[in-house]
């Protein structure tokens, strides 16, 4: 524990930084030592994030109360650019490349190695040949962003870090949207990094990673510093963590429900899909799969397994091109042709990506609720206000929306809440089966929570749940039935009792054998 | 919904809390909060006071006024249609030439056809529907940018007109064509000035505004959905209602309310109805707000994307005919760059460009501050170049404007 009695990289003490009307953070203390991993979790809208933006001058100085410390010195940053100048570097949650630039030009985009506005192509590709090397990246420099994947991404994020000479690297729920083995490399990486001397700031909701990798563990809660955990001096368990973060403890991370397996509901067969613009590429082949009422069904698979577009296809065709195969309701086929008729037939699909496919940010959380089935709210074509209210209200209230009222905007509510809105939107088209996929993405430990009941509370009432999840303890916490999915086919299918994360990878790297 | 009542009892203080917020909030933080919306209604009454003075009161002068109306009669109206082109995230560069097309088909049919107005007007309607609709198919069906296709249709209509014209003014018109825009209602009481019926009009105007705000706020009140002080409630309806009066009555002491005026009155209703009560409304704002989003949500985004054009182009065929009608010829040159000034206004008016926000109002106001300083500016002799500098600084102060607004309140 030599690096305790060493001066610390950074210190931030008493930040207070106000909004109208919310004490965003209140007296929060953070102390990193040299070369360390610091791992700093919460709640969503803990803090966290209105944290580091204090800390990387995305907020200046003046606009909050409280000092700064930066190897001993205290500092007052104008702008990210201050930041970055002494070494503190920030890889946010949504990634900052541009998309049609290569790997070189993102890396030293703004700051390019030029003459006189020239820029000396051999030097810089040899630099970003050397930090790729670092980052374990093995692509050409030329490589256009927009063809790697996520992973590979954010890897580019991190040597484009690196080319500024950092020396305390922040990231923010880096492997939010990475596999199981990109978000290993990218951990593996921040303790090779933690080697040479670099400390690491890590805002992460995967307790399991953040119990891997840091040395020290503050939690927020609530715009305060509830705790600062040492992992060094002591085994703390993911349960202890969550206390902090909830306030409250959590003894089962996954609500109890007994299982009332009733008929089947859904019942697609011979499902296939061909890619949208590539006609030759099959993407689903031959899917198909049941689910009864009162029971939540899971899709487990890698990312890029064909989950999502299977959902959105059957979601009225909302994905890909010759889509054969049928759908059945309680025994008699439906169409699901166009979005209209899948909720019309009792579908509901709450999408991946909330922001860019489930919600009208602008709007508030009233319409964003009765954007489905306005009609249900409407005479003649003429929307009853009062009724409108009143539906906003009692989805609100039956979902646990925290908001000061219906009428403010989605984009200003936490990723959690979000969540909700989204599903109470499709509750109120009164669907039979709810098709949710990755339900639970970026929101917080608690939130999560909230949002298991609310799914095991359907399935209580009858509705069909079919659960598309990359959390594999999510689905084996939650599913009564587990199908495997693996490049566009099933693979496999368990049943709650038998299934373990080693059974669903084994079945997925077995397929990839046999193709 | 009753098995998740677990959930309801958690949350059940919202709606006390937005009361308690609501007596708290004071005159003062309504205004900051609606800063935007009051904004550009503060904005035409000072410009309007500002001409007013530098024109020796010639801009409030009802012969002047009457003017003011006519003159922008068919820019309020085309920006209705504009405002829900751009809330669903397009833009209609051809609404100038539509109208100037329409316009040109109209005298055609009227002076070389001799075909009574009557026919004429339905069937011109008609046209700019299917101009609207053709430009709109391959928009929303073939996903080309709104851009391209309407700087399309602006270059196609342009040379249309011209050769419909061949190149002539065509005119003048039957009486009862004209009337549709130099028309007056006429006194029913026989006074003639100043005229009763204006100003009865006017009165009653005001009073139904007063009486649906007034309901309308008891119904907010009801459901505790109202964050709108009640001294500032009856300043603001006070003010609006005394400002129609006021105007009726000026109005009255020339020749009363010209029928444009109430044809554009009954657009703005019908519109302002259609955005913030109907179905069909609320999904337009959706489209813009986020297509995929409103499109995974069972919305037929095509069909709707398509009919916002159509209407455009309808609208835009009223507009042609009104300005045909007012001055009593077709020109090749008639709409020149009044797509400018329809986009200018609604924009002025708040809309964002990138779709999802605007109202029909804020459009309206938008129009008449365009509309009040060119009528000001002419009155005032300021040359058509420093006009067309001045225009085009309010409308980039104005967005400005939003902007900082938008950045302070994040």
């Amino acid at each position: 524990m030599a690096w305790k009695s060493m001066e610390p990289i950074l210190e931030m003490r008493g930040i207070t930084k106000s909004f109208p009307g919310v004490k965003a953070l209140d007296d929060v203390n953070l102390k990193v030592a040299r070369g360390e991993i610091h791992a700093l979790v919460g709640e969503n809208g803990a803090g966290k994030s209105t944290l580091m933006k204090v800390l990387s001058g995305v907020y200046p100085h003046g606009s909050y109360e409280g000092e700064i410390f930066f190897e001993g010195r205290p500092v007052a940053f104008s702008g990210i650019s201050n930041s970055e100048k002494i070494g503190i570097i920030i890889i946010h949650q949504e990634l900052a490349l541009v998309p049609l630039l290569s790997i070189a030009e993102n890396i030293f985009l703004g700051n390019e190695i030029a003459t006189a506005g020239v820029i000396d192509w051999p030097e810089t590709n040899a630099r970003t040949e050397a930090l790729l090397r670092k980052v374990g990246l093995r692509e050409k420099p030329s490589t256009r962003v927009d063809t790697l994947g996520v992973g590979k991404q954010q890897l580019v994020e991190i040597a484009k870090a690196l080319s500024k000479e950092v020396k305390l690297l922040i990231l923010d729920e880096p492997t939010a949207a990475l596999q199981e083995n990109d978000s290993e490399k990218l951990l593996d990486l921040l303790l090779e990094f933690k080697s040479h001397g670099i400390s690491s700031i890590l805002i992460s909701h995967k307790l399991n990673e953040v119990k891997r990798v840091a040395d020290t563990i503050t939690v927020l809660r609530d715009g305060r510093t509830v705790s600062t955990l040492d992992c060094q001096a002591e085994q703390i368990s993911e349960e202890h963590i969550i206390r902090d973060m909830v306030g409250r403890d959590m003894a089962h991370r996954y609500p109890e429900r007994t299982p009332k397996i009733g008929e089947t509901l859904l019942e697609v067969s011979g499902w296939n899909v061909w890619h949208p613009l590539q006609s030759e590429r099959q993407m689903i082949r031959n899917v198909s799969l049941t689910v009864a009422a009162g029971e939540v069904v899971g899709i487990a698979g890698l990312m890029g397994s064909g989950r999502t577009e299977f959902a959105m296809s059957l979601f009225g065709r909302s994905y890909g091109r010759n889509i054969s195969g049928t759908v059945k309701l309680r025994g008699s086929e439906i169409d699901v042709s166009t979005v209209n008729r899948a909720i019309a037939n009792g579908l509901a699909y709450v999408t991946e990506d909330r922001k860019a496919l489930g919600l009208i940010l602008e709007e508030n959380v009233l319409r964003n609720t009765t954007l489905a089935s306005l009609m249900r709210v409407a005479r003649n074509g003429v929307i009853d206000n009062a009724e409108e209210r009143q539906v906003a209200e009692r989805y609100r209230r039956a979902l646990g929306v925290r908001t000061p009222s219906v009428f403010q905007k989605v984009m200003n509510l936490s990723g959690g809440n979000q969540q909700k809105v989204v599903l109470g939107k499709w509750l109120f088209t009164e669907p039979e089966v709810l098709i949710l996929d990755e339900p639970t993405r970026g929101i917080d430990v608690g939130a999560k929570f909230e949002i298991y009941g609310i799914i095991n509370e359907l399935a209580g009432q009858g509705k069909g749940v079919l659960m598309i999840s990359s959390e594999m303890p999510e689905l084996l916490g939650m599913c009564d039935r587990i199908y495997v999915m693996n490049e566009g086919a099933i693979v496999g299918e368990l049943a709650a009792s038998e299934a373990s994360q080693e059974k669903i990878m084994s079945m997925i790297v077995r397929s990839k054998s046999n193709v | 919904m009753s098995e998740l009542s677990a959930h309801q009892r958690k949350t059940a203080e919202g709606l006390g809390e937005a009361k308690a917020e609501a007596a708290m909030s004071s005159i003062g933080s309504h205004l900051q909060t609606h800063v935007r919306e009051y904004g550009m209604l503060i904005a035409l009454v000072v410009i309007m006071g500002f001409f007013q003075v530098m024109t020796d009161g010639t801009l409030m002068r009802p012969v002047n006024l009457t003017n003011l109306v006519l003159q922008n009669s068919y820019i309020v109206i085309m920006a209705l249609g504009m405002l829900l082109v751009i809330v669903a995230g397009h833009i209609d560069l051809s609404v100038g030439s539509v109208a100037g097309f329409v316009g040109a088909v109209a005298a055609v049919m009227l002076v070389q056809y001799d075909i009574s107005p009557l026919g004429v007007i339905p069937a011109c309607l008609l046209l700019g529907f299917v101009i609207g609709a053709a430009q709109g198919y391959w928009i929303a069906y073939w996903r080309i940018p709104s851009f391209i296709v309407t700087l399309a249709g602006m270059l196609v209509f342009r040379g249309l007109t011209l050769w419909v014209l061949a190149g002539q003014s065509v005119g003048p018109f039957p009486r009862s064509f004209q009337l549709l825009s130099t028309g007056f209602i006429p006194d029913l009481f026989g006074v003639g000035r100043p005229n009763v019926t204006a100003i009865l009009l006017g009165a009653i105007t005001a009073a139904a505004l007063v009486f649906m705000a007034m309901r309308n706020r008891q119904r907010h009140t009801k459901y505790g959905m109202e964050d709108e002080p009640f001294a500032f409630f009856l300043a603001k309806n006070g003010l609006i209602a005394a400002a129609i009066v006021f105007l009726s009555y000026l109005l009255s002491t020339y020749r009363g309310f010209p029928n444009v005026l109430i044809t554009m009155a009954v657009l703005t209703v019908i519109y302002t109805f259609l955005t913030n009560s109907t179905t069909v409304g609320r999904r337009i704002y959706a489209l813009g707000g986020n297509e995929k989003a409103a499109k995974l949500s069972g919305i037929r985004t095509e069909r709707l994307t398509f009919l916002t054009f159509a209407n455009m182009g309808m609208l835009a065929a009223l507009a042609g005919l009104i300005f045909a009608a007012r001055l009593n010829t077709a020109t090749p040159k008639a709409g020149v760059g009044f797509e400018l000034d329809v986009i200018a206004a609604v924009f002025i008016g708040g809309a964002s460009m990138s779709g999802g926000v605007g109202k029909i109002t804020g459009a309206v106001v938008g129009a008449f501050i365009m509309g009040v300083m060119n009528n000001g500016m002419s009155i005032l002799g300021i040359g058509i170049d420093y006009q067309q500098v001045i225009k085009g600084l309010v409308l980039l102060a104005a967005v400005i404007f939003d902007v900082y607004n938008k950045n302070k309140a994040a």
